[in-house]
């Protein structure tokens, strides 16, 4: 047996070289084993190249399983709650996978990248579970996150600045769905999907073409604003985009203690994902009693009066705070490009139905001092940033 | 065109014959499919040399419960009853062990071997009540879980102060502690270290033998009977009593596949192409095979499907058939002897040491034997004046590391054969033709996955709340109308009816719930 030795501290993605070179102000973080960067310059500009031409996030250490074998279809079935059946090759689709109890694991992408081959991304890992599923399925799963360097190009500008790139066909690409080209004899496969709640596009590729990729994606986007972007500023596009993210909106229930800590699809608003006319799937039976008996939390989302962002906050029913608190927030920001002071919460059920009005209880310094106020918060439907350019087809230049 | 039924039971083993009886005596029409042309799955008599024939795997019976005997009426012929367990020494010093009596042994260890069987009894008692009941969910609100559950608290703490802190100290202690504890006689403690081992892959020292040993008493006090033409007959006479209430038996009728719709069973499918309806599909298999193979693990959902496909079954026991022109000579034993149960067990540290092998994938070159000699009272079994030995032998892993080809198996059997000589030096030159099965026969002939008999390990960790696991713990699985009735399900193996006559009235008294 050959062994390889263990790598020893932070890894860098292939893009790293690019990255340092942009960045100024050295902050970075570890995001499952690789240097991810908090900002290169400042998040706040990052954030409005994000909203006014494009932002580019690296990609590379979101977690890819490659899924294929003559199972691979019935596998995905049962794994998450969807139908996977009627996502053809060539689309990609937001699911979510529950243990058998109809706890959320951890919610991702599926991109079904050529017939009976997929690729399942996601920000945690979890081949033990994806292993264990595979018990008595003819599927081959295999880990690789450090065989494909991936970008998130995306903004308003994003498909100006990719139909410079020579990519035969790319308006024709809808929302979900993937194409392949053909980038310096490597493949270079392009989703329209993103984290940001607006027109964008993801890129995936060879790492030794990571590089090449950069640098011919950045001389196409000179004139469109391009920016290399970090994770604050990606966070809080995708909460005004109204996304969830592990370790914020939900725990992954693997990962979970304590009974009554982590969240089933229904009580995170994925009702919509889970459908009760597959015959089976993990986390069908409890959900199916769920959707009887009702569900003990609700995901909010929050437009909450004045400035004072409302991070860790308690939500309650009235201004007084009577009654003990029926949730919390989860995430929160204020969105420039919204004017808004947004929060996504997790509450108890029967309260936060869209329009209801509920409290929340900020905590805010100034000057050294502590200040509390009582923000009235109304429950909102939609997300809050949700531009019509996100669903045109061919996209518009800008 | 299908059949329809009220129930269809997979396989005739004895625990599916026991259910589906009692599912006909309700009044339901019951379907059992047998893959062999024999019903008994491992109950049974077969034929292993020209007029010679011997009980296939089980060849003791000392656990049929009470409450099936009852309900079913049985009255098996016994060729041989209470038999006396004769510990056998090189020496002729052999010990003779009955009820809680052992001869060839100090006063000391008599005595102490009295104290140690009352309690024993004591203990085996409390578990055999629950035996005979589907064991309690945990964490449920049901109120006849929690009541079970209490009661099972109240009958442990009812034992007195000192007899449960004995109670909770054993049961999951092992054999071997407890033995060199008590006695002196290096005999005596390794014929309850065989006890306790038999059938699982278990030594002295493993954890929870005791519990293991407790489980072996609890159908008749320890008490072996052998029936009158081998274990086949109880089958048999099952298989008659289940006709008798209308039960439709056929064998040769391996079953492909239960077919599941939407979340609930809708019948089987057999091999031969036919299909059968019901809505419930009762499985004598073990709970690989029902789960991983007959259903298909894309009915299940993940995290049930890796407890079913991490079950610990790997059997350890092999069962040696010898057909002999005569009875052997053993030095210190009349004739009269070979009517009893024979152990060849040393000490404490034989059995472990033929354990030892077995970790690591290989059979013991001193095995560990359970022996008897059934055709001595039962004429049946044999030709006039010859003879056939039964016996269980350990340990034969499943997975043997080179696999059980058939120089493997020649191997292991000429280590048997020559540990017997030791005791009985004639042996070789009485026998006319013998049979092997090694776990891994037994799996292939029986269709029972690791070649266990229990179906899954008798460890704690797979026992009452939680056997075979958890989630299908009360004989039903997580797909709408199919239950478990084999050893696989509470409380185990051994040919006790109880895992049959627990599914069946708990299938009886969901449906009146409803």
């Amino acid at each position: 047996m050959k062994h390889e030795p263990v790598h020893q501290g932070r890894l860098k993605s292939p893009f790293y070289s690019r990255l340092e070179s942009l960045d100024t102000v050295n902050e970075w973080h570890q995001w499952k084993g690789y240097s991810s960067a908090d900002q290169l310059y400042c998040s706040d500009t990052e954030y409005f190249a994000i909203r006014n031409a494009t932002g580019v996030f690296d990609l590379t250490p979101m977690t890819k399983y490659r899924i294929t074998g003559p199972d691979a279809l019935d596998y995905l079935n049962r794994l998450v709650t969807r139908d996977m059946a009627k996502i053809r090759p060539g689309r990609v689709a937001y699911a979510v996978w529950c243990d058998d109890n109809g706890q959320v694991i951890d919610d991702g992408t599926i991109f079904h990248l050529r017939e009976g081959e997929y690729r399942l991304c996601s920000q945690e890992r979890h081949f033990a579970w994806l292993k264990a599923a595979a018990i008595g399925f003819d599927v081959t799963i295999t880990h690789e996150t450090d065989e494909v360097a991936a970008l998130a190009v995306q903004g308003p500008t994003s498909y100006s600045v990719l139909s410079k790139m020579n990519l035969e066909g790319l308006e024709e690409l809808k929302p979900f769905g993937l194409m392949h080209f053909d980038f310096q004899g490597k493949e270079l496969m392009i989703s329209r999907t993103g984290f940001t709640g607006d027109l964008g596009y993801e890129l995936w590729i060879d790492p030794d073409k990571a590089e090449a990729l950069w640098d011919a994606l950045f001389e196409a986007g000179k004139l469109h604003g391009i920016r290399a972007i970090g994770t604050t500023a990606l966070d809080m596009a995708r909460i005004e985009a109204g996304y969830l993210a592990a370790y914020m909106e939900f725990l992954p229930a693997d990962e979970t203690v304590r009974t009554g800590v982590s969240r089933s699809p229904l009580e995170l608003g994925l009702d919509w994902l889970v459908d009760f006319k597959k015959p089976n799937f993990n986390g069908r039976r409890a959900l199916a009693k769920e959707k009887r008996n009702g569900s003990t939390w609700r995901l909010v989302k929050l437009d909450i009066e004045g400035n004072k962002e409302a991070h860790h906050s308690y939500i309650f029913s009235n201004a007084k705070a009577r009654g003990g608190n029926i949730g919390f927030v989860t995430s929160a920001v204020w969105s420039p490009v919204c004017k808004q002071n947004i929060a996504l919460g997790t509450v108890k059920t029967p309260h936060g139905k869209p329009g209801d009005t509920v409290w929340v209880e900020i905590y805010y310094q100034r000057e050294m001092h502590w200040n509390r106020k009582m923000a009235k918060a109304t429950v909102v439907d939609k997300p809050f940033w949700f531009p019509p350019r996100r669903g045109a087809t061919p996209p518009g230049p800008y | 065109m299908t059949d329809k039924y009220d129930a269809i039971v997979v396989g005739a083993g004895h625990n599916g014959l026991v259910c589906s009886a009692l599912l006909a005596k309700a009044g339901k029409t019951v379907l059992v499919l047998e893959a062999n042309d024999q019903v008994g799955g491992a109950a049974v008599t077969r034929e292993f040399a020209d007029g010679y024939s011997a009980s296939a795997c089980a060849h003791l019976l000392y656990q049929l419960q009470p409450e099936v005997r009852k309900e079913l009426k049985l009255s098996p012929k016994l060729a041989s009853e209470d038999m006396t367990t004769i510990a056998l020494a090189e020496d002729g010093q052999h010990l003779r062990i009955k009820g809680d009596k052992v001869k060839g042994v100090s006063d000391d260890d008599a005595r102490q071997y009295r104290r140690f069987r009352k309690r024993m009894t004591r203990f085996s008692d409390l578990l055999r009540t629950y035996f005979n009941k589907p064991p309690p969910r945990l964490g449920t609100k049901n109120f006849k879980d929690l009541l079970t559950l209490a009661q099972l608290g109240f009958d442990i703490r009812r034992l007195g102060k000192e007899e449960m802190q004995e109670f909770l100290r054993l049961i999951g202690m092992n054999i071997h502690d407890e033995v060199t504890e008590r006695f002196e006689s290096p005999l005596l403690r390794g014929a309850i270290s065989l006890d306790a081992v038999l059938g699982t892959h278990l030594g002295p020292r493993s954890p929870n033998t005791i519990m293991t040993y407790l489980y072996r008493q609890a159908g008749d006090h320890g008490r072996t009977c052998v029936p009158q033409g081998g274990m086949g007959a109880i089958s048999e006479e099952l298989a008659q009593v289940a006709r008798g209430e209308g039960v439709t038996i056929r064998t040769s009728m391996p079953v492909k596949r239960i077919v599941v719709d939407n979340g609930r069973v809708t019948g089987v499918e057999t091999e031969s192409g036919e299909t059968f309806s019901s809505y419930t599909v009762i499985s004598n298999a073990d709970p690989k095979r029902t789960v991983m193979n007959l259903v298909g693990a894309k009915h299940v959902e993940t995290g049930f499907g890796r407890r079913i496909h991490h079950l610990r079954a790997r059997g350890n026991a092999a069962k040696l058939h010898l057909a002999l022109d005569g009875l052997p000579s053993i030095k210190g034993l009349d004739k009269k002897d070979f009517g009893q149960r024979m152990v060849i067990a040393g000490d404490e540290h034989y059995v472990e040491r033929a354990f030892n092998p077995a970790k690591y994938g290989e059979f013991s070159p001193h095995p560990v034997v359970e022996m008897t000699f059934p055709s001595f009272r039962d004429e049946s079994l044999a030709p006039t004046g010859k003879h056939v030995m039964s016996a269980v032998v350990q340990y034969a892993p499943y997975g043997l590391k080179e696999g059980w080809d058939d120089a493997a198996k020649e191997a292991f059997k000429q280590a048997v054969i020559k540990t017997i000589a030791r005791y009985a030096p004639d042996i070789e030159e009485r026998i006319t033709a013998s049979e092997l099965l090694t776990p891994a026969d037994i799996e292939s002939e029986f269709h029972i996955t690791g070649g266990h008999w229990h179906h899954a390990e008798l460890t704690l960790d797979q026992f009452l709340f939680v056997r075979p696991v958890n989630g299908a713990a009360q004989y039903a699985l997580p797909i709408d109308g199919l239950f478990l009735c084999g050893a696989g399900a509470h409380p185990g193996g051994g040919v006790s009816g109880a895992a049959g006559r627990n599914a069946a009235r708990t299938i009886l008294r969901r449906e009146k719930a409803v």
